[in-house]
């Protein structure tokens, strides 16, 4: 006997031709303002000659791991290596693309992450979104945001954020559940406002659990926007997407090890900021 | 209970707190005769405080004592409201606080109510000043005044120069002075105290109790304690409130818990405690005092002595072992022949071991021109014996055999 097939898909099909008849308007504004952003930011990291700038996120990298020489000097030969390897604009790209996707995604995620913190109702309704955007192969989120934004950047900014999200809501939320009930009780005996609370007691003391959140936020967007390259999403996606057309084995190995150093310098940058 | 005339501070009436979902089915059941754990497999709605009822005067030191899960925690914060009661009443000056809107509740926790934790409670990423601050920030003090007025409360805890440092760099008697501080800089009325001075050693707790009566003549607050530990409400309180259960089973002086325990579990958890505790040399020794160092030089020994007023002082290797003591004519003779303490040391001084009874103390002290050492099995320095000691521990004794 077959079961009745539920039509599942047509009514996801139907749900996403309303949004796009509907809110057409609030589309475009929200692809115009992230175009311009990660049009500004790549403006912004090739405003440098690439040299100067590798020095200058070198020092960046000195400043806030608190003067670690050798993590400096790692960081500005790994750089060196992608300028020699001629990916240096595609490089800048694909940061820029993962700082404007982090930036979404954190914008949004530590609100929600603070809101499922307090409200166990929203928690329960909220986590399993997550899990679904965790565990929904990453393919998939393709598909809207190309109906919604068409090809280009703006669409895999947009599947990076769904995708990279999650960690940033379920650390924020950790992290303010697990500040010690004794302190929370302190900022209550005294008389302290629930944002009083949250500015003086709560955040201060989630941050280093927020910050791991950030920093696998990133790695998450890193991962993401290579996969983006389908849709159209520029960078160092695109040149490993080109790798595996043409079958070119050093085109795709070069690509991803520009990757590879961006993930690393990124992670070394954020792991700093934690301890910091 | 409370004598005619005097203002009434805090008041609390039939207070029943119970945690879960069905405290109406709860208390109905507790009415009904029920015991705590025949509710809990019941019904799975834990009973933190039944039937509650006392009333606090202005001035007074108000113990809630009890073995732990007695509901003594779960009253206090009834108090100020970090539990919601399930039912009764309480009023702070008259005013009931169960009403208040939440405006007013954190007005009257900003003004009225200071708090001390158990485990210090500071917050870790604030400095010193910054956490004594706390309450005045939150109020909305301007920063120089809140800072200012954090300077001098950590001065009246004898905690001046430690402003800018941060909570795990201090001890934890020290931690908890600074618990101390943030609770007072409000300037409250009443102080609520969880249990605060339990998570320190029995000496630094001895000494903070003293400390903490001290400071209740200056400032004079009206203070509710909680409690696990009898010596210490015998030793503050003005009048216990024993719990047992969730519920008060006997309000009254120390002496009249002592003398009159209202069941047998009181009689019992009296006779316990004062025998397993109090009559040993550690119960009622206090800190060794002067202590100097066996490679520093009789002249260091000398200017000690003449700072604490003795004519005697410890000596201990850098260890804190015990070696023996120095008198002042003899550290006073070596200064001038340029001899060193090693050579003048009394190596005989009887010591005694912390589990001495008190009754032996006695006539070891009374023969003694000097404090005696206490000395545990690692042969450490852990305090001494002295005539105030001896006193302070036969007081409680005293008015357990009613002669008080």
């Amino acid at each position: 006997m077959a079961l009745p097939r539920i039509p599942l898909g047509d009514g996801v099909e139907i749900a996403v031709d309303w949004v796009e008849s509907h809110f057409g308007g609030l589309l475009d504004l929200l692809s115009s303002v992230l175009g311009a952003l990660v049009g500004g930011l790549k403006d912004l990291l090739l405003f440098l000659p690439p040299l100067a700038m590798a020095l200058v996120i070198a020092l960046f990298v000195w400043k806030v791991s608190r003067r670690k020489l050798k993590l400096a000097a790692g960081t500005l030969i790994s750089l060196l290596l992608i300028e020699s390897m001629q990916l240096w604009s595609l490089s800048m790209e694909t940061l820029a693309l993962v700082i404007s996707s982090t930036l979404v995604a954190l914008v949004i995620g530590i609100p929600v992450g603070i809101l499922c913190s307090r409200s166990d109702g929203a928690n329960s309704m909220i986590t399993p979104i997550l899990d679904l955007m965790q565990t929904m192969p990453s393919f998939v989120y393709l598909i809207p945001a190309v109906i919604f934004f068409g090809l280009g950047n703006v669409p895999g900014i947009i599947a990076t954020v769904v995708f990279a999200m999650p960690p940033t809501i379920r650390l924020t939320n950790l992290g303010i559940r697990q500040v010690p009930r004794d302190l929370v009780e302190v900022a209550e005996a005294f008389g302290s406002t629930p944002r009083q609370k949250l500015l003086k007691v709560q955040l201060p003391l989630a941050m280093p659990t927020i910050m791991a959140g950030v920093n696998q936020c990133i790695m998450l967007s890193l991962s993401m926007v290579v996969i983006a390259a389908m849709i159209g999403a520029r960078g160092l996606g695109y040149q490993v997407l080109v790798g595996i057309q043409r079958v070119d084995i050093g085109t795709g190995f070069e690509a991803g090890l520009a990757i590879v150093i961006i993930a690393m310098v990124l992670d070394r940058i954020t792991r700093s900021l934690t301890r910091g | 209970m409370i004598s005619e005339g005097e203002n009434i501070k805090v008041s609390v009436r039939n207070l029943s707190m119970i945690f879960g979902d069905r405290p109406r089915e709860a208390l109905r059941h507790l009415e009904e005769g029920l015991t705590k754990d025949e509710i809990f497999e019941g019904t799975g709605q834990i009973v933190g405080v039944y039937n509650a009822s006392f009333d606090v005067a202005e001035g007074e030191i108000f113990v809630l004592m009890g073995l732990s899960g007695s509901g003594k925690s779960t009253l206090l914060r009834c108090i100020n409201r970090l539990f919601e009661p399930s039912a009764g009443e309480v009023a702070i000056d008259g005013e009931n606080v169960l009403e208040m809107t939440p405006q007013r509740l954190r007005e009257v926790r900003r003004t009225k109510l200071g708090m001390v934790f158990q485990n210090f409670a500071l917050l870790p990423h604030r400095t010193i000043i910054e956490n004594v601050a706390y309450g005045l920030e939150v109020r909305g003090v301007p920063k120089g005044e809140r800072l200012a007025k954090a300077a001098e409360v950590l001065r009246l805890v004898g905690l001046e120069g430690h402003e800018e440092s941060f909570p795990p760099q201090l001890s934890g008697g020290m931690q908890q002075r600074v618990g101390l501080a943030r609770g007072l800089a409000s300037d409250p009325d009443i102080l609520l105290m969880d249990e605060a001075f339990s998570a320190l050693d029995p000496l630094i707790r001895r000494e903070m109790q003293d400390e903490l009566l001290d400071l209740q003549d200056k400032v004079n607050k009206t203070i509710i304690f909680v409690s696990h530990d009898l010596d210490e409400a015998l030793h503050i309180g003005d009048r216990i409130a024993l719990m047992k259960d969730g519920a008060i089973i006997q309000i009254g002086t120390g002496e009249e818990i002592l003398t009159s325990p209202a069941d047998e579990y009181v009689a019992k958890f009296v006779a316990g405690v004062n025998m397993a505790k109090v009559l040993t040399a550690e119960g009622v020794m206090k800190r060794a005092d002067p202590v100097i160092f066996a490679d520093s030089t009789p002249e260091a020994a000398l200017k000690r002595m003449r700072k604490r007023k003795k004519s005697f002082a410890f000596v201990t290797s850098r260890k804190e072992e015990f070696l023996g003591i120095i008198r002042e004519e003899e550290a006073r003779g070596a200064a001038e022949i340029g001899e060193r303490i090693e050579d003048v040391l009394v190596l005989d001084a009887p010591a005694v071991s912390p589990e001495t009874p008190v009754t032996e103390l006695i006539s070891l002290v009374a023969g003694s021109p000097h404090p005696l050492p206490v000395v545990n099995d690692h042969k450490i320095l852990v305090g001494m014996i002295n005539h105030v000691a001896l006193l302070d521990a036969l007081t409680p004794g005293v008015a357990e055999n009613g002669v008080a």
